[in-house]
């Protein structure tokens, strides 16, 4: 029997609308129990459980990112499934949930597996997502059954879109029967060849082809369009960046479908503007959007019509985005500042109470995903914690990043929300400062 | 034309131009600048050299650094590549035009040769110099043709608005988005060449290149009798306009001989004016980077 204590801190769990100094003993991986502060002090000492001071810190549930890429198999010099979630661990994450374009394709119950031996050494739980079709090619369907079965969460083609109209419905339909979301990366490809920004004035002065709104707000349109015949289907909308895409969405809930969607930290954070002198780090797919697409985005995480926060976690390394603008890879690291960029922009500027920002980053991801006793601080639940200092401001380097890769465009940023300590499971899983000590 | 003067400001200082792609004009103006300074140059093109073998840009700049590069003169086919080069070098870079960004050598040259051909008709409303920011106050210029994919007209509208200028982007939706207009402060759109003639002092024609036309939805014989600067049109809408082109032309397409050759034409003074302009440039750039390292040197000792 192995327990912890967590003593002194406001607990905040979205999950249960609990926002108190409360302190929470954590035993066998699970919680084992929440009370007043001092309550749990003698079961602790009879238990020998390791004490944790988080006077002055926020304790919540292990943050939750449902989209992140961390390129194993096959492409380990960008990222491995052990640095990958080293760096989620050190941003307060207690699961990630990798996308399938690895190299091959997550499209088996295989390679499912692979990526979920404990010979991957993660710091945290991953949840793999496989591929919606053979290959991601979008032509056959993968054995969503028997994926399911070997533990992915969802089906998705990420990275680009299920493109005909037909395959859609295909894996609405065949993802519904095994109870799977279908997450759509939103992209009209032939809208977007050669393009490399957002489109708008700014991609003109710049010389670059620019990918209009209209290529994510028409299949994201499209999808609705077929979900409305598929009797329980789920579609999530990956990385929501336009304000046309996200109002269809608002439209399609109002109508009772099951649409849902995530939106990332650098897309209600930046605009086009951070391209700059052609900054390769601003470059991702979908793209850095206008200023009024991220108004839409800001207004749409308040009124609730954004589901989750989700960081597109997507490693490169330094030789692949040093590289002329338009031909330097899509996408950029999330996992260490999703956090900080969070709480600055929705909690500090626009004044979001802490547990709904919480509850965008945890609670509401793990429904999304039906990961149960996840994102949540009930009794029983996994021991997943993240305890963060609220006022203490951070500096983020990114040459100090767990993450294999360099390419961030929050490097030297000043930000709320330092995490002390992520305890996964009931294992520590980053630990700041040593807060631990014997009861 | 006088025979080249050799001067000694640069002497054995070392230029490198680095081309990725073709170019008569451009290049030979930057290699006789340099020359005519005492420079020694050096030309790298995409063929012929380690990046066809995969070389990336940064480390074709670093190696040339280490022969000797005191500063590099860089044509690409990628918008923004200079300033890549320039982050991984730390040496001056001179843009010889980067995808369809920009070419500011060429909009510095077309500068040159408006101010000399107004000033003769006194058009201008100061003296050339100093060159003030208003010396081009009142003068229209119309940019006409394929300004999509046109560095020169990037180059052009971010530099003449600033001495005072009004740029009048023409050409068809395809070739000339609407938001183009949005490039910066004096900068307009208007779709019908007449229109652009009858209020411009200046007109710069653009070639149409074929070989960005793919996908789009362009007929040319149509482009051709609404956009072509012909004889007939310049009686009519503007007999009295500067017409200039960055070359290269395409002759019967988007300009006509007799408008080419003719009494109206800069063409030819562009292209002069293209080699005085790059021999202030190179040094410019040379001679700040001697400077500052001669500073270096004595904060060591």
């Amino acid at each position: 029997m192995k327990s912890i204590l967590i003593r002194g801190g406001q607990l905040i769990d979205p999950s249960t609308g609990t926002d108190s100094n409360r302190d929470l003993l954590l035993r066998d991986g699970r919680v084992a129990a929440v009370d007043l502060p001092g309550q749990l002090d003698a079961l602790a000492q009879i238990e020998n459980a390791t004490r944790i001071d988080a006077s002055g810190a926020i304790v919540a549930p292990g943050l939750i990112d449902i989209h992140v890429h961390l390129r194993e198999p096959g492409q380990g010099y960008k990222e491995t499934i052990a640095s990958g979630t080293r760096a989620a661990a050190a941003g307060g994450f207690t699961s990630v949930c990798a996308m399938p374009n690895t190299s091959p394709v997550n499209d088996s119950p295989d390679t499912t597996r692979w990526m979920l031996s404990p010979e991957r050494q993660p710091a945290v739980r991953v949840f793999p997502i496989a591929a919606a079709t053979l290959g991601s090619l979008g032509e056959t369907l993968t054995d969503y059954a028997a994926l399911h079965e070997a533990g992915a969460v969802a089906v998705s083609d990420d990275g680009k879109p299920i493109f005909s109209d037909a395959m859609m419905q295909q894996c609405l339909l065949a993802a519904a029967a095994v109870g799977l979301p279908v997450i759509q990366h939103a992209e009209d490809t032939r809208l977007t060849q050669n393009a490399s920004m957002h489109a708008g004035a700014l991609a003109f002065r710049l010389g670059l082809k620019g990918m209009p709104a209209e290529a994510e707000s028409r299949i994201v349109e499209r999808d609705i369009a077929l979900l409305a015949n598929i009797p329980n289907g789920h579609l999530h909308v990956a990385h929501l960046s336009t304000a046309s895409a996200l109002e269809a969405v608002r439209r399609a809930k109002r109508s009772g479908l099951h649409v849902t969607c995530e939106v990332t930290p650098h897309h209600f954070a930046l605009t086009e503007e951070a391209v700059g002198d052609y900054n390769t780090h601003a470059k991702m797919s979908p793209p850095l959007r206008s200023e009024s697409d991220r108004a839409a985005l800001i207004e749409g995480l308040l009124d609730g019509t954004v589901d989750a926060i989700a960081t597109d976690h997507a490693p490169h390394a330094i030789h692949e985005k040093e590289q002329e603008f338009e031909r330097a890879p899509n996408g950029i690291l999330g996992l260490e500042t999703a956090l900080g960029i969070s709480l600055l922009v929705l909690h500090r500027q626009h004044g979001m109470a802490l547990s709904r920002v919480l509850a965008l980053l945890s609670t509401q991801p793990a429904r999304l995903l039906k990961l149960e006793h996840r994102g949540s601080l009930e009794v029983s639940s996994f021991a997943d914690v993240a305890i963060f200092s609220k006022e203490e401001q951070w500096k983020f380097r990114v040459n100090e990043s767990k993450s294999k890769s360099r390419n961030s465009p929050f490097d030297g940023w000043i930000l709320p929300g330092r995490i002390l300590l992520t305890i996964s499971e009931g294992h520590i899983a980053h630990e700041a400062l040593p807060l631990a000590g014997n009861a | 034309m006088p025979p080249l003067r050799r001067s000694r400001l640069l002497a054995k200082r070392r230029v490198a131009l680095l081309f990725y792609e073709s170019s008569t004009r451009t290049r030979t103006s930057f290699e006789l600048a340099a020359k005519s300074l005492g420079a020694d140059t050096v030309l790298v093109s995409a063929l012929s050299s380690s990046i066809e073998k995969g070389e990336s840009l940064k480390d074709t700049g670093i190696t040339l650094r280490s022969l000797g590069a005191e500063c590099i003169i860089l044509r690409h086919p990628n918008s923004g590549a200079p300033y890549l080069l320039a982050r991984s070098t730390g040496l001056p870079i001179l843009n010889a035009g980067d995808g369809t960004h920009e070419h500011p050598t060429q909009a510095l040259l077309d500068l040159r040769t408006i101010l000399f051909r107004l000033s003769a008709r006194n058009r201008l409303s100061d003296a050339i110099a100093p060159l003030n920011s208003g010396v081009l106050r009142g003068v229209r210029i119309a940019i006409v043709g394929d300004i999509l994919h046109s560095r020169v007209a990037r180059s052009n509208a971010l530099l003449l608005p600033r001495l005072g200028a009004q740029v009048i982007f023409c050409g068809p939706k395809e070739l000339l988005p609407d938001n183009a207009a949005g490039i910066g402060p004096g900068v307009s759109v208007e779709r019908t060449l007449e229109h652009a003639l009858a209020n411009a002092d200046v007109v710069m024609m653009l070639r149409i290149q074929r070989e960005r036309l793919a996908g789009l939805q362009l007929d040319l014989e149509d482009y051709t009798a609404r956009y072509q600067l012909n004889p007939e049109r310049l009686a009519r809408h503007a007999p009295d306009v500067l017409v200039m082109h960055p070359g290269p032309m395409i002759r019967g397409l988007e300009i006509t001989s007799e408008v080419a050759d003719g009494p109206n034409s800069a063409i030819m003074d562009q292209v002069q004016h293209g080699t005085a302009i790059r021999m202030a440039l190179l040094s410019r750039a040379l001679q700040s980077r001697l400077a500052n390292t001669s500073k270096e040197k004595q904060k060591r000792s």
